[in-house]
C-alpha cells in the first residue's frame, strides 16, 4: 500500500470511531418523571435571552400543540399570561421565580415547564439569511419541586436547503425567501418547529407520553 | 424557461407529498388554527378581537361538525376573547365548556370564574 492509501484508511477508521462514539448516548433517566406522573402542565412565559422582544410570546404560542398531542392537559397559555399580568407579574424572570406552591394553588397543574430562549431571529449569511430559534426547557413537579425532565432543541429555516448545491440555486432561494413573507413571520414558523422538536414525546431523551395519549404507559407499581 | 417552471412545479409537488407523509399518524385533537389564534392574540396588532373571535367560532363549528375534540385551551381562550369584549355570559359558557372537556382544568377555571367576572 502507498502511504496515501494508508492515510486514507486511517482517516476512515478514525471517522468511524468518532461516529460510533456519537451514537452511544447515555439513556435518559426518567425515574423522577415516572414517579411524578404529571397529567397537566403549566407553561410559564419563556425567559428570553435574546434582544428580540417578540421571542417569548412567539415560542409560548407554539408550546400547546406538541404537549397536548403527547397526552398532557396544557393550561391555556393566554389565560395564564393574563393571570400573571393581573397579579403584577409581567417579566418572565419574575414569573419563573414564583414559588411553586403558589403556581399549584392557582393553576392546579401537576408540573411547570420553564423555557429559556437562547437564540431567536435572523442570521445574515453570505448568500441569503436564516431564521434560527433555539431553546432549553425543564419540567418541574409543582408540588415537590423535583426536576422531572430537561432538554433543548433548535431549528433553522436553512435546514434542507443545502443538498441541491450550486450558487445559482442558492441565489434563487435567497430571492424567493425575501419575496415570500417577511422574515418575522418566518421566525414564528421556525419557533413552531423548535417547540415541536423540544416538546414532542417519544423522541430520544424527550418527554414521556402523558395519560391522554394512547401511547401512554402507566408505571406498574410493584 | 417553460421547461424550468414545469420542473420546479414538479419538485414542489414532490416536496409537498413527502412532507405530508412525515405528519404524525393520528391527532388527539382537531386544531384548526388554534396556535395561530394564540399567536394573533399576543401580537395584538394583527387582527381585531372581533375577527379573532369570528375565526375561532368558525373553527369550533368545523370541529363539532367533524365529531372531533377541540384541543386544550381552545374553549377557554375563546372565553377570554368574549370576556374582553364585555360578554361575561359567553365567557362563563366557554370556561364551563373547557372544564367539562378537560377536568384537569377545574382548579384554574374555577379561579377564573371567581376572579375575572367583571
Amino acid at each position: 500500500m502507498k502511504p496515501i492509501q494508508w492515510m486514507r484508511l486511517a482517516c476512515t477508521l478514525l471517522a468511524l470511531i468518532l461516529l460510533t462514539g456519537c451514537a452511544t448516548h447515555k439513556p435518559y433517566d426518567y425515574t423522577a418523571f415516572k414517579a411524578s406522573n404529571p397529567k397537566s402542565i403549566l407553561v410559564l412565559p419563556p425567559i428570553n435571552d435574546t434582544p428580540e422582544i417578540t421571542a417569548s410570546n412567539a415560542v409560548l404560542s407554539y408550546t400547546t400543540r406538541p404537549l397536548a398531542e403527547s397526552g398532557f392537559y396544557v393550561i391555556p397559555v393566554t389565560l395564564a399570561s393574563e393571570t400573571f399580568k393581573e397579579n403584577g407579574l409581567t417579566q418572565a424572570n419574575d414569573i419563573h421565580a414564583t414559588p411553586i406552591a403558589k403556581l399549584h394553588e392557582i393553576f392546579g397543574a401537576d408540573a411547570g415547564l420553564y423555557i429559556t430562549i437562547s437564540r431567536y431571529g435572523t442570521v445574515y449569511q453570505v448568500v441569503g439569511s436564516a431564521s434560527i430559534v433555539s431553546a432549553t426547557a425543564k419540567l418541574v413537579d409543582l408540588q415537590t419541586g423535583a426536576q422531572l425532565w430537561h432538554g433543548s432543541a433548535s431549528a433553522s429555516s436553512d435546514e434542507g436547503n443545502n443538498q441541491q448545491g450550486g450558487l445559482a440555486v442558492l441565489l434563487i432561494t435567497a430571492i424567493v425567501k425575501q419575496v415570500v413573507g417577511s422574515l418575522t413571520d418566518e421566525s414564528y414558523r421556525i419557533a413552531g418547529v423548535t417547540t415541536s422538536r423540544l416538546l414532542t414525546a417519544g423522541t430520544p431523551g424527550g418527554i414521556l407520553y402523558g395519560p391522554r395519549s394512547p401511547r401512554y404507559t402507566p408505571e406498574i407499581k410493584p | 424557461m417553460q421547461h424550468t417552471i414545469r420542473r420546479l412545479a414538479l419538485l414542489a409537488f414532490a416536496c409537498a407529498g413527502l412532507s405530508a407523509c412525515t405528519n404524525r399518524p393520528q391527532s388527539l385533537y382537531q386544531w384548526q388554527n388554534y396556535q395561530a389564534d394564540v399567536d394573533s392574540y399576543f401580537r395584538s396588532d394583527k387582527l381585531s378581537p372581533e375577527e379573532q373571535t369570528r375565526q375561532m367560532e368558525e373553527g369550533l363549528q368545523k370541529i363539532k361538525a367533524n365529531g372531533a375534540t377541540p384541543p386544550p385551551g381552545y374553549n377557554a381562550h375563546l372565553g377570554l376573547l368574549y370576556g374582553q369584549q364585555g360578554r361575561p355570559d359567553l365567557f362563563v359558557q366557554q370556561i364551563e365548556a373547557e372544564k367539562l372537556q378537560f377536568p384537569e382544568s377545574e382548579k384554574f377555571m374555577d379561579f377564573l370564574l371567581r376572579n375575572f367576572k367583571k
